[in-house]
């Protein structure tokens, strides 16, 4: 399988992807290359180099304002809503940059999911929630619409508690389960590669909980990136992890050995609790 | 002590609830105001009949209602002319309502109660209201048909309630035949004259065209000629009927039945009756054409006006005020400029709203609407079709000047949308624009409905504009008829608020206007609450269905 092929075109690389898959378990979904991000005259990411492989989950830790969200909000490209940000370097979603000139935004972030840290729904029904996605790429066969949002919510462990409710509005619902139909809203346009930015901080534990369950069975699908300010859920929930401090990368690797044994200090620190 | 009291913030609470309360008290006092002198006009009151003996003259009657009386110090009353004895401390004097312009002169008389030898209320007398000449108060002789004598005397009353009502209902017949068949009518003739005048602007009258146009004319004449036919049928019956009556004074006046619109006693009157009468008035206030310079009849079509004309204003105004808001806070970059124009939208909304009709006239009527009438309407020339006052140029001006109240709420409601639903949607895929046209606009319609309210209320009590773009004293045909195209964009209409001015300030009988004032007053605040309540009730229902995350 030559790299040249792989960075033609989109779906001719999706192709090639489910089958390296078959070989290769490792294999890198996401490549940061020498990413610097500036707010102005402020520089919050220092030269990030990272890669995150397919269908595992990726948790960034670090102390508040380490720019751990703002990295991850960099892959699908949110950060191009802020005026003052400008980004150099590259970030490689099969191995193709998404920050290449030709590269259609919306049509990056239908491939990059997003749930955020405070549940968002819209004020619609459940069912117009989870179709959203959906209706914007113009798909309003009702059948199709009704297959996709069960499976959805199915997937997000949403589907017993809401089938009798799809109508009613997703304002009336819990915080856990908004959280839940949030991300059932975002693997309803069956992305590659789902962000979620510290998905269970505004949640009580039983909440939380269900959002790790559900993690862990999303990742057979997804691959998954996940910001957490909490080195317990890190723990249970991801299989490599990278501490980030002050806009830089300090250490990556696999959660076991990372949280086990830390090759730098500083993480060392962090995680012992010494620091932060 | 006080110190104490001051710290303890009582003082500063007293002075918000007295805020508060003044506020609460005008508004009352303008509602009790208006409700109280503008619900009171339509009831029957009761009619005098006053002995009246002034010095150095002889004793005479007086038959009236009495409206108002005045209570004047005896010293004011002796600087004014009026001769008081020692013992008097004030002059009394009551506002008579005698009617009968065409017999005396005056409908209004003042009279002096040291004068009043005695007064009663007989049973006998009788209230006519008449197309011309206001009411007329006074006693029934008799009734004539084709100049016959057919009842007199106490027999004349009961007669009398069945011809009225057959007189109106044949005065209902010719309305109808003179406004809606006759209307149209020569509607289409003129419109007839108008197409031959472009054809023959635009040099195609050929014999055909010429031929053709012959022939519709012919079957509107002859149509008409039938009708007129009709009508001469019609008024012939309803001029029969001649009502004898015996003004104060022994006057014989002849008073034909077609220019009565109603008969009644009121001192013999049950409350039910009155209640009956009073129903009848308010609902004749309500839905007929002004009669008598404005000061009698109904105000419909200046309801319809007011009405029409708000309405035609929020579908000007929304759409243009919502896509400004959009381009100023979603797409405009935030900086200098933008501000510099959100401070000039702001300073429009205080520019006088004579200054915007000054510029409407000027240059929607005078330069668009003259180009318009040039380009597209030259076979009318010399008269104007757009190049004049009229609906839609009111409309068009008030959408102006409401826009800034529009645009600034919907901004606010813009701003208010949490980034997570935008950043929301646009996780999922969405484009900018999708973004807005599926979850942002929706969510900012109560803002845009708070911005529709207050234009609302803002245009429905404007006048000074109007005055110079569209509102007249009188408009017979109402904007919206059977007619093709149904909406008359071009036509002269007549409004509340301009018609309270010219009732109250314009009007050749101001005694007679008075009450009508209040009662415009009330029904113009009626239906500016009515119009506010429709948008509040759309509004509230919107802020339920999109009803915002919290912070």
């Amino acid at each position: 399988m030559s790299e040249q092929i792989r960075t033609h075109a989109i779906d001719m690389s999706s192709v090639l992807r489910d089958k390296g898959n078959e070989n290769n378990h490792n294999e890198t979904c996401i490549t940061v290359k020498d990413l610097n991000l500036f707010y102005g005259e402020k520089q919050a990411l220092h030269t990030i180099n990272m890669e995150m492989p397919k269908k595992k989950v990726t948790a960034f830790i670090g102390p508040s304002g380490c720019g751990k969200s703002t990295l991850l909000r960099c892959i699908n490209r949110m950060n191009d809503l802020v005026d003052s940000a400008r980004i150099e370097g590259q970030i490689l979603l099969d191995n193709e940059n998404i920050y290449d000139k030709s590269v259609n935004v919306a049509a990056l972030r239908r491939r990059v999911g997003m749930v955020f840290q405070k549940p968002n729904p819209f004020p619609k029904s459940i069912f117009e929630n989870v179709a959203y996605g959906l209706r914007i790429q113009g798909i309003n066969d009702k059948r199709i619409l009704e297959e996709t949002v069960e499976n959805s919510l199915r997937g997000a462990a949403l589907w017993d508690e809401m089938k009798d409710r799809l109508n009613d509005n997703a304002l009336g619902m819990s915080g856990g389960q908004q959280q839940r139909l949030v991300i059932a809203r975002a693997i309803a346009i069956e992305p590659e590669v789902l962000l979620l930015d510290e998905p269970a901080s505004a949640l009580d534990p039983i909440s939380t909980l269900k959002i790790e369950e559900l993690i862990n069975e999303l990742k057979e699908k997804y691959t998954i990136v996940i910001v957490t300010h909490n080195m317990q859920q890190a723990a249970r929930v991801s299989d490599y992890t990278a501490f980030m401090y002050m806009g830089e990368l300090i250490e990556m690797g696999t959660t076991s050995e990372l949280f086990t044994n830390p090759v730098k200090k500083q993480t060392e620190d962090y995680i012992t609790g010494r620091y932060g | 002590m006080i110190k104490v009291w001051f710290k303890s913030g009582a003082p500063w609470i007293w002075l918000n609830a007295a805020a508060v309360s003044i506020c609460m008290l005008m508004v009352v006092g303008i509602l009790g105001l208006v409700t109280g002198r503008g619900i009171g006009h339509f009831w029957p009151s009761q009619v005098k009949q006053f002995t009246y003996l002034e010095e150095g003259k002889s004793e005479k009657i007086i038959i009236g209602e009495q409206v108002d009386s005045s209570v004047t110090p005896a010293l004011m009353a002796k600087s004014t002319g009026h001769k008081m004895a020692d013992n008097e401390d004030v002059l009394i004097q009551y506002l008579i309502k005698s009617g009968n312009r065409d017999v005396t002169g005056t409908d209004f008389l003042w009279i002096e109660k040291r004068n009043v030898k005695s007064e009663n209320e007989p049973d006998d007398l009788i209230v006519v209201e008449r197309r011309e000449w206001g009411n007329f108060y006074g006693r029934i002789l008799e009734i004539k048909e084709s100049g016959k004598t057919i009842a007199s005397g106490s027999e004349a009353w009961p007669v009398l309630q069945t011809k009225i009502v057959e007189t109106l209902a044949v005065f209902k017949e010719i309305a109808h035949l003179e406004k809606k068949e006759i209307g149209s009518i020569n509607y289409n003739l003129e419109r007839l004259r108008l197409n031959q005048r472009k054809l023959e602007l635009e040099n195609r009258l050929d014999e055909s065209a010429k031929q053709q146009l012959a022939d519709e004319k012919n079957t509107y004449d002859a149509e008409y000629k039938q009708y007129q036919v009709q009508l001469a049928d019609l008024y012939q019956k309803i001029r029969r009927d001649v009502l004898v009556a015996e003004a104060e004074n022994g006057v014989q006046v002849k008073i034909p039945l077609a220019k009565v619109v109603r008969v009644f006693q009121p001192n013999s009157m049950t409350v039910f009756d009155k209640i009956c009468h009073y129903g009848a008035k308010v609902y004749e206030f309500l839905t007929e054409d002004p009669r008598e310079a404005n000061t009698e009849g109904g105000i419909f079509p200046a309801i319809f006006g007011t009405v029409m004309m708000v309405l035609m204003m929020s579908v000007i105004v929304t759409p243009f005020g919502v896509i400004a808001a959009v381009y100023l806070r979603e797409y405009a970059k935030q900086g200098f400029i933008t501000r510099l124009i959100r401070i000039a939208v702001n300073n429009l909304a205080g520019v006088p709203s004579v200054v915007y009709g000054v510029f409407g006239l000027g240059f929607f009527v005078y330069i668009l609407g003259g180009n318009i009438d040039r380009l597209f309407f030259p076979e009318s020339a010399p008269a104007p079709v757009y190049g004049t006052p009229g609906l839609l140029w009111a409309s068009i001006t008030l959408a102006l000047l409401t826009l800034p109240v529009v645009i600034v709420s919907t901004e606010e409601g813009l701003a208010r949308i949490p980034s997570s639903i935008r950043e929301g949607s646009l996780a999922l895929g969405a484009t900018k624009l999708e973004t807005l046209w599926l979850t942002v606009l929706p969510m900012a319609s109560p803002a845009m409905m708070t911005g529709l309210i207050l234009a609302v209320a803002r245009a429905a009590g404007e006048v000074a504009p109007l005055m110079l773009v569209g509102v007249v004293k009188l408009a017979p045909t109402l904007p919206l008829d059977g007619n093709f195209p149904f909406l008359h964009l071009d036509r002269k209409f007549m409004h509340l608020g301009f018609h309270i001015y010219d009732v109250g300030f314009q009007s050749p009988n101001v005694e007679a206007a008075r009450p009508l004032v209040y009662a415009t007053a009330l029904l113009l605040v009626l239906v500016i609450v009515g119009l506010n309540l429709a948008a509040i009730v759309i509004r509230n229902n919107l802020r339920e269905k999109y009803r915002a995350l919290e912070g």
